[in-house]
Order: structure tokens, then sequence, then C-alpha cells
């Protein structure tokens, strides 16, 4: 009988991270992260890798548990909730990646990749396709696909900093060529796909923390002598977060399994899930930033963090209107 | 997690398809909301019920199939696949039978629900009034009761169907003392064709008598029509409620089935240049998905044992919304022939998008309004607090 909803060890699994995540204090591990020490970031990684949600994209035959792409979003889920800094997408990804190609240099990273030991970034260039690897300057490997070929790139240009802090671009430079051939593009293709998930998932995350807090904040912020929360404006802008969130999940959900099954809609449902997600995650930052008023404003307010976040996510691994031509594809 | 059919719900889904192919008519039906669409419809309940197709989720006794809530969603996605016609039975089947089932007694259930089953009886909505709309416990028609049985009088008005139905179910005021508005109210039964019952239908936006509204001048309901307690008619009305704004009024069969429809015309008539509209029809159909994923979601939680509570007001925002925004991307993928009325000789699809554009405004309005329906949700499930409507 069909079972559309989370097992109770995937429940468990989410209540862990989020538990560990919140004692960590990430909002001080972002701001760290983004004035260039990756250090409490990578400390962070660490205790990451040890609750397994590295090895969750790395194929068992290379010291990992999956690949699992149900269990990658609800972790990516909480990473969202959590605003944990890193090329976090891109390390599941180039675990997707190398487990496709298999061979020698899955066999050099994807251990590391699945301990944790290594944090590796990734680029896939194409047209329209970002030409910046996402925290190089913080990864251990960054791989760069163009074309039929992947490398591992020797170095990186300057970081350009990002709408969000935590976010360091910068473009990759060099690098030998580790494999050439159509099966690059197509273990490519399934990387962007993972990454394009768990960023959906990751979004999904930002934007219920966002709404939790801006809750909580407009039932306390009294004007007029009431809570600003008991204006009908106020009220319904929140609904619609809320709705256009709780209806993204499922999308999320529906992608991830047919990833699981390599479904040949999975594409589609991946780049429903990111249409649906981004947007919602987008529109929750935005309704946070409004209802905190001149507050959520300002760079000082932790939520800001998730606040600058929501738009690079939404645009990420497949911008809205690269994910809605590719609905109807 | 999965999204598995069994191999008796594939069976199921291609029973479903296989009948509604050699039964849908070719031609749509005239519109419903007409006298002579209206009998059409009707008539379409009675093919449906001769092969238990009319409410396959009743218990086989009252001519269901016991189907299971998945496989109700399998045969609703078929259903509006092959394009078959609108329910005219929909209030009774999806607002009416629910009550009954978990309202009702043993005699009202042998009564009632056979003859709705086969269209026979066709049920119209009585809630609202003119003084009370979202506000509905405000409501002000009367129930007194006599040696007899009861004696209703009032107003109701925007009652669904009732131009050409049968019967009508509906709350009134038993018990004008009680502390607050919605205590002491009873919900009855009664025949649209009683004593003292006065039928003046109204056009809705098209000037279609969709609706109607109802004079009530002492009309006899006996004991045996009044639904659960008397006085405790919100409670029972309340129980519906779930059912017409969460996911059995609006299926997502119907959603998906239009975006598939959306998505054929946007390819045979679009300007692939245009990327604006080629973006809202993905919108259409990421939302229908998502519609249709979100009922499984709530369909396996209740197969574990959970309900819907409050939750259905997220699906009424979200199925209303997508409903016009799915039929405003149509016309617009129509161009110069996206006004032209469902009555038009030349309305493209026989008239389909036009009369599914009119019905699709509706949708925000009816089952308690989206402005409502936000306030449930941001009372109920964000925790914030009550302030003035």
């Amino acid at each position: 009988m069909m079972r559309f909803l989370l097992d109770a060890e995937q429940r468990e699994f989410a209540r862990a991270l989020d538990g560990m995540l919140g004692s960590a204090g990430t909002p001080r591990v972002v701001r760290s992260w983004a004035s260039g020490d990756p250090g409490p970031g990578r400390a962070v990684w660490a205790r990451l890798a040890e609750a397994g949600v590295f090895a969750l994209a790395v194929p068992e035959e290379h010291e990992g548990l999956g690949p699992l792409p149900v269990e990658l979003t609800v972790a990516f889920g909480e990473l969202g909730r959590h605003v944990v800094p890193g090329p976090l997408a891109e390390t599941a990804a180039a675990g997707a990646l190398l487990g496709r190609l298999g061979g020698d240099v899955a066999r050099a990273w994807l251990p590391q990749l699945a301990s944790g030991k290594a944090v590796a970034s990734l680029c896939v260039l194409s047209p329209g396709g970002s030409p910046y690897a996402l925290d190089a300057d913080a990864a251990d490997a960054v791989f760069v696909v163009e074309g039929d070929t992947v490398r591992l790139a020797e170095s990186h240009g300057p970081v350009q900093p990002s709408a969000d802090p935590a976010r360091r671009l910068a473009r990759p430079l060099g690098g030998v060529v580790l494999e050439e051939g159509p099966q690059v593009a197509a273990a490519a293709a399934h990387a962007a796909d993972v990454a394009a998930l768990v960023t959906a998932a990751q979004a999904l995350g930002l934007g219920r923390t966002l709404l939790e807090r801006t809750v909580e904040y407009v039932r306390r912020r009294t004007q007029f002598g009431v809570a600003v929360g008991s204006f009908q404006a106020v009220k319904h802008r929140l609904a619609d977060t809320l709705v256009a969130l709780e209806f993204a999940q499922p999308l999320v959900y529906a992608a991830a399994l047919a990833l699981t099954a390599d479904d040949p809609a999975a594409g589609r449902e991946v780049a429903a899930a990111k249409v649906a997600a981004g947007e919602a995650a987008h529109g929750a930052a935005r309704t946070a930033l409004q209802l905190h008023g001149a507050l959520g404003y300002t760079g000082e307010l932790d939520l800001s963090l998730w606040i600058r976040k929501a738009r690079p996510l939404r645009d990420a691994w497949g911008t809205p209107a690269a994910c809605r031509a590719r609905v109807l594809a | 997690m999965d999204l598995d059919f069994t191999p008796a719900e594939d069976v199921f889904r291609a029973e479903v398809r296989n009948w509604l192919a050699s039964h849908v008519p070719a031609v749509p039906l005239p519109s419903l909301e007409t006298a002579e669409g209206f009998a059409a419809h009707r008539e379409w309940e009675r093919t449906l019920f001769a092969d238990r197709w009319s409410v396959v989720s009743w218990p086989e006794a009252f001519g269901g199939r016991g189907s299971s809530p998945l496989e109700w969603l399998i045969f609703e996605e078929e259903y509006y696949r092959a394009g078959a016609p609108g329910r005219v039975s929909q209030n009774g089947i999806n607002l009416l039978a629910p009550t009954l089932f978990e309202h009702g007694t043993d005699e009202q259930r042998a009564r009632v629900l056979p003859p709705m089953a086969s269209g026979e009886v066709v049920w119209a909505q009585a809630w609202s009034e003119p003084e009370a709309g979202s506000d509905l416990a405000s409501l002000r028609s009367t129930a007194v009761r006599t040696a007899e049985g009861w004696r209703i009088s009032g107003q109701k008005t925007w009652s669904s169907r009732a131009a050409f139905a049968d019967r009508a179910f509906g709350l009134f005021r038993s018990d004008p003392e009680a502390d607050r508005p919605h205590r002491g109210l009873t919900y009855l039964m009664f025949p649209l064709d009683a004593d003292g019952v006065t039928v003046r239908p109204i056009g809705r936006l098209d000037g279609k008598p969709a609706f109607a509204e109802l004079f009530l001048d002492d009309v006899f309901v006996p004991d045996e029509d009044v639904i659960g307690e008397p006085g405790q008619g919100w409670r029972v009305a309340m129980s519906t409620t779930g059912n017409e704004r969460g996911l059995t009024l609006r299926s997502p069969g119907r959603f998906t089935a239009a975006a598939d429809r959306l998505t054929a015309l946007w390819r045979s008539a679009a300007d692939p240049c245009d990327t604006a509209l080629r973006d809202r029809v993905a919108d259409a159909v990421i939302g229908a998905r998502a519609y249709q994923l979100f009922t499984y979601a709530h369909t396996s939680r209740i197969a574990a044992g959970g309900s819907i509570g409050a939750e259905s007001s997220l699906n009424k925002v979200y199925w209303s919304e997508l409903d016009v925004a799915l039929h405003e991307t149509a016309l617009d993928l129509l161009g110069p022939y996206g006004e032209l009325s469902d009555e038009a000789a030349e309305a493209p699809a026989h008239g389909r998008w036009a009369e599914g554009h009119t019905f699709s405004l509706a949708g925000p309005i009816y089952a308690g309004t989206n402005e409502i329906q936000r306030d449930i949700i941001a009372e109920r499930l964000l925790g914030l607090p009550k302030g003035r409507r």
C-alpha cells in the first residue's frame, strides 16, 4: 500500500540533525565562514559526516551509505533550517558524479567525501550555467565538468562575494582531465539533478525557519496596543507562505523517489521541485524581511543570514526559468 | 516512502479507464447550470450508477464499491482524464453523504443514500443566508419544534444547484436562547417542492442559474429528517467542512487532467518564443502535481491513523487559486478566441475552457472564502492571535 510519508527512522534522523545543529550556534559559524575562516564550519562538517550526511550520496562500494536521495533531502532540509554554510549540495553532487563514473577517481575521492575528510566543490560549465565553484577556497577538491570532460581544478580565481555572505564564489582554473567521454556528460547530468534536488530541500528548510521565526516575531511585536500578528494583512501573508512551503514539500520527496528509481521523468520531477521550493523559500524570505520591518533590513539580525541565502538558493543549480522550461521539455 | 500502486490498484485503474472509454459522451453535455444540461447530467449519474461508478468509495450496500481513498483518487484521475461530465450530484455525495455516514441513522442512510447515488434525488446545500456568509454562525433561519416534527422558516441563499435540485440540507436556529451563536443550531433535510418553499434561481456571473435563493415559510420537516442531535447542528455541519475544503470536493484528478489539456493546448497553439506564457503553463503543471502529491501524503496519513483538521484550509486556498490561474492561462493561449462564451458555436474545445474559467472564479469564494481560510491557517496552524475579521 502506498505510503508517501517519511518513516520513523527518517524522522528520527531529521530530529537528531536538528538537535545537533541547533546547539552548534550556526549563525556564528556562518559569520566566520563569510569572513574567510572556514574552521568552525569544518568542525560542523565533521559532525555532519559523523551523522552520515555525506555518505548518503556515496555508493556503498565506495564506503558510503547510498545513494539514498530521500534521506539526502531529509538531511538537507535540516541543513537549510540551520543555515549551515559550505559547498553542501556540491559535495553531495560530486559524490553522485564520481559514483556514476567509478574507477580510480572514485576510489581516490569517494571514501574521503563520505567520511567528511574532504570537502568538494563542483562546477558544471554550460551555457547559462554558473561559471563559479562555490567555496572553492575552502574545498579540498574542485571538480569541473565541461562537455565530455571532467577535471580536477588546480586553483581558483579571486573570491567574488555573493549576495549571501556565506557563499564564496570563484572561477576554477587549470587542472588535469580525469576522464573524457559521453559517460562524463551523463554522470554530470545526474549529478546536477542531485544538486538541484538537495538545493530544493535546503531551500525548503530555510523557508521553514524564516516562517517560524517571523511568526514568533509578529506574536511578540506590538503596535497600536496589540500584537502585529493579529492584523489580517500580516496573517494572510504568513498563511500564503505556509501554503507555498507545504505544497512544495511533496514535490521534493517525489523527485527524490524518482531519482532513487532512476525514473526517466526524474529530471522533470526535480525541476518541478526546484521551482516550487525555490520560489516558496524566496517568498518566505521576502515575507520575513517585510514583517520584521526595518529590523529585517539589517545585517545584524541573525535571520538576515537566512534571508540573504534564499535568493541564491532559488537560482543555484537551475534558475526558476530554466526549471520551468524543463518541466515542459 | 513510496508512490507505488499495488497490482490490484493498477487493475482497478485499467477497469475504470476501460469503462470510461466506452461510456463518456464524445461531445460534452450541455452546461450543468441549465435545465437541459441538468437533466442530461442527471441521466449521466444514472449511467454511472448502473455500473457502480457513481460513488466508488461508499459501501456496496448503498451502491458503491467500498473503494479505499487511494482507489477513489485513481477513479477521479481517470474520470477527469477521460473528459467525463461534471458531477451534478456532488453536493450530496461530497457534503451530505459524509455527514450521514458520521452522524446519520441507519434508517436515514438506507433511505437517502441509494437515490442520491443514482441521481434520482439531487441535493442542494442550504447554509448561507443574506446576513450570514463568512460569519455562518450568525444565521437566523429558524426551526421550531411542533408536536409532529419541525417547522422551518427564513431565507437561505447562494444555494448551489438549488434551481433544479430536489432536496436540500442545511442549518437552522432551533434554540434562540442559546448563549453562543454556534449553539442551538439544528441540521435538517427538506424537499425543495414542499409547501412553503419558494425557489428563486440566481444567475451566476454568466447568467446561468447555478444557484438560488430559498424562501422558507413554515415548512414542515419530520423528525426523521434531523441529522444528529437537535441543537448540535454546528458540530454536525463542521464535520463536513473538512470534506468541502479538503480533498473530496475538488480532487487532484481534475487539475492534473486540466494541466495535461493546457500543456497540449500550449504545444499546439503557443509561440515557442513566448516564455512568459510557457512559465505559466509550467506553473499549472507543477501546481497540479503538487496538489496530487499533497493529497497522496494526506491519504497516507489517514491510512496511518491520522486525521485532517485545519489543514483542509491549505487545500482550499491552493486548489482554488490553481484553478483560476490555470484557466486564465488557457484563455491567454486562446488569444482572440479566449473571450468567446461557452455558448458560442465557435468556442474552442466546445466551450470547455470558457466554462471552466467561469466556474473557477467562484472557487476562492465558496466553501468559506479564501480570506476566512487564511485566517484559519494563521490562527490554527501558525498559532497567531485572533483579531478583528
